[in-house]
């Protein structure tokens, strides 16, 4: 076999910059600043984890990403998920819904139901979550661009449903400033992004206290380009520039940060990704209590969902996806996460199957019934490695923000496409080295096969005449619904968006009228414009 | 590279609504990196204006980074498009996530190249290299 060459001792490097040794002492802890930061698990500062008795008292959420074609679709999906032991929903949009345009519009065309489901109004919300127990299986929306609208709906669709929304709880992404890093879901300008984004904090605070408005994303970065340090840090650095946005409004840090979460990546050295969860959780807890004055514990909760990444996947050998996958998912038990996903092992082919889905679950089903991975706390403290790792990952990671305000701070490195620039730059190295081979990836530069089999993959098949589908419900919505009323909300949005007001109140009336997510954005456009792409890389 | 190879400019266009750009700047600079002159187009180009910049810009290669299924209906507008403004004559070339069972239609449609995930850079540039000659 074609084994990569390596001579017997050579410097190891992490992905991150931090050399890893061939053997770690307590000597090591101590030089890398002892155990200081380590603590008790559900304590100040939560390396160890933010609950004391972590999955023993309640095992991970299993959270896959699902959703496709109209909303009738998705709501069979969503049940045989459920159906097979899934205990939270994330909801994939399609690339329309999710960049604001109605099934209707000339540009949504050919890309209906494609990548996600397809939302227009209320009505589509309604169908895609009947029968759902929102009680018991917490949602969470993967949007971003337009969030606020969707959020609204969200909130809506349960109010209708005779949910209390004061005690409603579910997570939507709704983090924009990664979106003009990676995952290019942008709609407005930076600055009214960031607006609307403080608009839905400021506004669940106090109408939906249990809501979790925003699940700030390292993963994306990750995926674009970036090391694992520069993930954790880079989103700590975005979730505080929403936090500081907060405060500007008149908001307390308790009032909201207990409800901030967040997302992050897996793949990659097993070490060094344990560590960057246990480094991140007692930095993320020392910045809100040093530097924000939090006092309740929740405010410090790194609270997350930690999930196996496509960028470690390959298209080479996609059955031995399903092996990473595994892996990811003993990375994420390890590192404490409260929610886990795992990309499907057909994810660089199609959107998973429900077979494939069903593997991913089953995956995480493992760890939890035979592999004992929900019966100790934190298992791997106190270990010499990753103790030192942990706290040479934090130290990295603060290096990193400390640069990135000492070059005017994140919202300006975003909004002049200084992050982007660096890390596709990264992202090139990389993909150069997977090619020389300076970077191990099993089948892709060791242990290929010489004639690539055909791969065992099915595609999921995409169904022209849901498009079709969705267009027509969309135009009976339109004829059917009490056009006066919509007309009136969307002026009453169109008030509040020019005139610096917080526009959930209005999107929230406009969204049960049955305007649509298209009309919505359009009225957010004529006042805040469209962000233009700062091409650099 | 050598310097008797003459200058290729390629437009690098993404298609549609998809936002994963990550592949196409990785392109792109290998294609800087190979000498080439490069125009990234950013995200969500219509076929309209894909083909308004390559006939402005007189580009030799008209190239595209699919990711989130949407080639084939993309390129079905794409190519009247590129024949009425009369770039037949350019290497119509397109990657990312590419089914195989789509290569024989996106072939039908004027695209000459297919790289599909799992392509190699080098294999890339020397492909267009080769046929821009």
């Amino acid at each position: 076999m074609n084994a990569p060459q390596k001579p017997t001792i050579k410097k190891v490097i992490n992905e991150s910059g931090i050399e890893v040794k061939p053997l770690y002492t307590a000597e090591d802890v101590a030089a890398s600043g002892g155990m200081e930061m380590v603590g008790e698990p559900g304590q100040y500062p939560f390396t160890r984890g933010i609950h004391r008795e972590m999955y023993r008292k309640q095992p991970w959420t299993m959270r896959q990403y699902a959703g496709f074609g109209n909303p009738a679709d998705t709501n069979q999906r969503f049940k045989y998920l459920i159906a097979n032991g899934q205990t939270g929903l994330n909801v994939a949009f399609d690339l329309p819904t999710q960049i604001g345009l109605d099934s209707d519009d000339p540009l949504a065309e050919g890309e209906i139901g494609r990548v996600g489901m397809s939302i227009d109004t209320l009505r589509d919300f309604e169908i895609a979550f009947d029968g759902i127990d929102l009680k018991k299986i917490t949602v969470s929306l993967t949007i971003n661009g337009a969030a606020a609208i969707l959020i609204a709906m969200y909130l809506a669709m349960a109010e209708k449903r005779g949910y209390d929304i004061k005690e409603l709880r579910g997570t939507a992404q709704n983090d924009i400033l990664k979106e003009f890093i990676g995952r290019g879901t942008w709609i407005f300008p930076v600055e009214p992004s960031i607006r609307l984004v403080g608009d839905t904090i400021e506004y669940c605070a106090t109408h939906a206290p249990k809501y979790t408005p925003v699940s700030v994303c390292g993963y994306h970065i990750r995926e674009s380009g970036a090391t694992p340090a520069q993930e954790m840090a880079y989103a700590f650095s975005i979730a505080k520039a929403y936090a500081d946005d907060a405060i500007k409004r008149g908001l307390s840090v308790d009032e909201f940060a207990g409800r901030l979460s967040y997302n992050f990546n897996i793949f990659g050295n097993i070490f060094e990704q344990v560590c960057k969860f246990r480094a991140g959780r007692g930095l993320w807890a020392k910045i809100m209590k040093e530097e924000y004055g939090a006092e309740k514990p929740g405010s410090m909760w790194l609270r997350m969902i930690a999930a196996g990444g496509g960028g470690g996947l390959t298209f080479e050998q996609p059955e031995v996806n399903i092996m990473r996958g595994a892996y990811y998912a003993l990375i994420s038990a390890l590192s404490g996460t409260q929610t886990m996903a795992l990309c499907s092992y057909d994810e660089a082919y199609t959107i998973p199957t429900e077979y494939s889905a069903r593997i991913s679950l089953r995956t995480m089903q493992l760890l939890i019934e035979e592999m004992g991975l929900t019966e100790t706390v934190d298992p791997l403290a106190g270990s010499f490695y990753v103790e030192t790792m942990t706290n040479e990952m934090r130290s990295k990671m603060e290096e990193i923000m400390a640069e990135t305000d000492a070059q005017g701070g994140i919202v300006k490195m975003v909004s002049e496409g200084t992050i982007q620039a660096k890390v596709s730059a990264q992202a090139y190295k990389m993909q150069r080295d997977i090619e020389s081979g300076a970077f191990p990836k099993v089948g892709v530069n060791c242990y290929r096969n010489e004639q690539e089999e055909d791969h065992p993959v099915e595609f999921h098949p995409y169904n022209e005449d849901d498009a079709r589908v969705q267009i027509e419900g969309l135009k009976r919505i339109r004829a059917e619904r009490d056009n006066t009323a919509v007309d009136a909300a969307l002026s009453r949005l169109r008030a509040a968006a020019a005139a610096g007001d917080n526009v959930m109140p209005a999107l929230v009336e406009a969204v049960k009228a049955y305007a649509s997510v298209g009309e919505m954005t359009k009225e957010l456009v004529n006042v805040f414009g469209r962000y233009q792409e700062p091409i650099r890389f | 590279m050598t310097n008797n190879t003459r200058h290729i400019k390629v437009l690098l266009g993404k298609p549609g609504l998809d936002g994963h750009d990550q592949g196409a700047k990785v392109v792109a600079r290998a294609m800087m990196d190979a000498g080439f002159e490069v125009i990234y187009t950013g995200l969500r180009q219509t076929p309209e204006q894909i083909a308004r910049i390559a006939l402005e810009e007189d580009v030799d290669v008209i190239s595209l980074s699919s990711m989130a299924g949407s080639h084939i209906p993309f390129c079905r507008k794409l190519k009247p498009l590129l024949e009425a403004n009369g770039l037949t004559d350019k290497l119509w070339v397109i990657g990312g996530n590419l089914p195989a069972q789509d290569h024989a239609a996106l072939r039908e449609l004027g695209f000459k190249g297919i790289f599909p995930s799992g392509s190699k850079l080098d294999a890339i540039t020397e492909y267009i290299r080769k046929e821009v000659q």
